[in-house]
């Protein structure tokens, strides 16, 4: 440990002391180097206003409190123990936002995970164990969830109303006086022209090649339905 | 351990603190400037407005007709009641809007629950819509609070950001758009609780014995919270002024509790995949605290996340007999139920789990023959005698 970096947290004690200091000082520089970052750190009065606010912190080892600090002091052990432990269990409600001193810990938790993912880190990997079916949902249709989703069996803590709407879907989504609403594979009807507008977004801002990191077969799945759909359009990639 | 008096120099340096960067006092403004140098569209607002208060006191004006819905994903697929709902009001006072199948999600939700996307790709998608909606002419109105307030963090990134509004123009020149923000961002909420004297104006239904909590949605106030509606007669203009105010003004009796602030229990990726701590949140931070405090016969909220969850997560606690067992719906079913919507055929209460039957019979409603009446249109669509039903056939 050199003289500049005598503030980190001890690998002993923030962990991973298999992974090069290297590797995470250039994580948290990806990190740094997203353009909100500096919308979101100001510094930090170390009062607890952000732990008190967060429903997180209630339930799990976890402060949004040490997020911002550690950010702040360019604690890359300690970042990287975070990206690896942490960052999953935040509620993403951004009631951290109460910060009297105008930080956004919830925001830095928004690019620390980008920045996991991006990486394949192994927490993103877990933590997105499961979700890939929502994923393939809202990148290939445009819709986050679709009235489909709704069996007992994925929501089976949800009630038996729950499988009521399941057995009549059909039936119940054409009583929807709404016609956009007579889907069941969609929240709503979206046009092709949308799709085919929201695949070459996926493609040029690089948010498709995210995927690869995390999971390569869900990312040959969508590269492919999306690549075909654009090719029967004329347009290439 | 050595003191690192190197760092701490650099500490320092890292936190000469220059321009307050947290939120822009004028959003509007801002963009109004950088159209000017030709660097964005701004749809302008261009029909009737009502003015309201924003938290600072900023004047938002809200656009009364000719809305263009920017649906919510959640709303649509699990709780079609909200959507219609919302239609059916604007329908009832007699105000034309656009219901667009060019419009995506804003994919917030994803965003926020998987982190596989990022800031370019979030812009381009709110930009698409925004474009989308310019070209009907139809004025946005926003039917999620998440896509409502990350899209103003969007508006925020944008305006902030000279290489990101570089990359979305150059990415909307790829799909034929330019860069469109709306003049004001606006939440379907808020305009309920702008017109909420014209609601009143239609009500037929008495709700004044109905005792209400109001839970406000986290990512309608908490992100960019400078542009969210306050009133100081409502909550000392300590809270949002939005589902209060409207339910104060139906006449319903809401009543307060301590932890108001807290989120629903939500969490984005959570409530999809990880429940255990939804429900224990949503149960004992939220509705047992409700119940214990301020006993209320519904739950009313202003988003698609907080319906679900503090709906959904009811049931499984009633297998631990803990104090719950409260209805959950948005302002806007209750408003619809208050201005003589039909429980099923409109605000589509089937989809709900709490029970919902009591606080319609405290309303006056026969739910048993409502229930009747929807299962009769049920047949019909059965026999064929009709595809689809229609807004003819909900009254």
């Amino acid at each position: 440990m050199t003289q500049t970096d005598a503030h980190y947290k001890r690998p002993q004690v923030a962990g991973y002391a298999d992974v090069p200091l290297a590797e995470k000082e250039r994580l948290f520089e990806q990190v740094k180097s997203d353009i909100r970052f500096g919308d979101y750190l100001y510094g930090c009065y170390e009062c607890g206003i952000c732990v008190a606010a967060c429903p997180s912190a209630r339930f799990y080892d976890f402060s949004p409190r040490r997020i911002a600090q550690a950010a702040a002091r360019e604690d890359a052990e300690l970042i990287y123990q975070q990206m690896q432990e942490d960052i999953w269990e935040c509620s993403q409600c951004f009631s951290c936002l109460r910060c009297p001193r105008g930080n956004n810990p919830g925001g830095i938790i928004t690019i620390m995970r980008e920045v996991a993912v991006n990486n394949g880190l192994a927490s993103a990997k877990e933590a997105l164990m499961g979700y890939s079916r929502i994923i393939y949902k809202i990148m290939s249709t445009g819709t986050q969830v679709s009235p489909d989703m709704l069996q007992p069996d994925a929501f089976p803590d949800w009630g038996p109303e729950t499988s009521d709407v399941s057995v009549n879907l059909d039936l119940w989504r054409r009583a929807l006086p709404p016609e956009t609403l007579h889907t069941t594979s969609t929240g709503w009807a979206v046009a092709d022209k949308t799709l085919i507008e929201l695949y070459l977004i996926w493609f040029h801002t690089g948010a498709l090649d995210m995927i690869a990191e995390v999971d390569p077969g869900l990312h040959a799945i969508l590269a492919e339905v999306m690549e075909e759909r654009l090719e029967e359009e004329g347009i290439e990639i | 351990m050595t003191i690192p008096i190197e760092a701490l120099k650099r500490k320092k340096e890292h936190f000469e603190r220059g321009e307050d960067r947290r939120a822009l006092e004028d959003p509007r403004a801002e963009l109004l400037h950088l159209e000017e140098q030709g660097e964005l569209v701004v749809q302008k607002i261009d029909r009737e407005t009502i003015s309201v208060s924003t938290k600072y006191g900023r004047e938002k004006r809200i656009q009364k007709a000719h809305l263009w819905h920017h649906k919510s994903c959640g709303q649509c697929g699990h709780i079609p009641g909200y959507s219609t709902s919302i239609f059916w009001v604007m329908r009832k006072l007699g105000y034309d809007y656009n219901d667009p199948q060019d419009q995506t999600s804003c994919t917030a939700w994803n965003y926020y629950a998987s982190a596989t996307s990022n800031s370019a790709a979030q812009a381009a998608v709110a930009v698409r819509n925004f474009a989308a909606a310019n070209e009907t002419g139809y004025f946005p109105l926003i039917h999620c609070g998440t896509s409502y307030g990350h899209y103003k963090d969007v508006r925020e990134e944008l305006i902030r950001h000279p290489d990101l509004r570089a990359q979305v123009r150059d990415i909307m020149a790829k799909i034929g758009k330019p860069l469109v923000l709306p003049e004001e961002i606006v939440h379907y909420s808020e305009w309920f609780h702008a017109l909420r004297h014209e609601i009143k104006a239609k009500q037929v239904r008495d709700v004044s014995g109905i005792k209400v909590t109001v839970h406000p949605a986290c990512h309608y106030y908490k992100l960019v919270e400078g542009d969210a509606i306050y009133d100081p007669d409502i909550y000392g203009g300590q809270r949002t002024a939005v589902v209060t105010g409207l339910a104060q003004e139906l006449g319903a009796d809401v009543r307060t509790y301590s932890t108001w602030f807290d989120c629903c229990g939500f969490g984005f990726r959570h409530i999809l995949v990880q429940r255990d701590f939804t429900r224990s949140f949503a149960t004992l931070r939220k509705i047992e605290v409700m119940k214990e405090e301020a006993d209320p016969d519904v739950v009313l909220t202003h988003d698609t996340g907080c319906v679900t969850t503090l709906d959904k997560s009811q049931f499984a606690a009633q297998a631990h007999d803990r104090n719950v067992g409260v209805a959950v719906m948005s302002e806007a079913q209750f408003a619809a139920l208050a201005m003589g919507a039909h429980p099923y055929k409109v605000c589509q209460l089937h989809w709900h789990s709490a029970d919902y039957r009591p606080v319609l019979e405290k309303m006056g409603i026969d739910h048993e023959r409502a229930w009747a009446e929807f299962q009769a249109d049920l047949k019909r669509l059965e026999n064929g005698e009709k595809r689809y039903l229609d807004w003819d056939d909900v009254g």
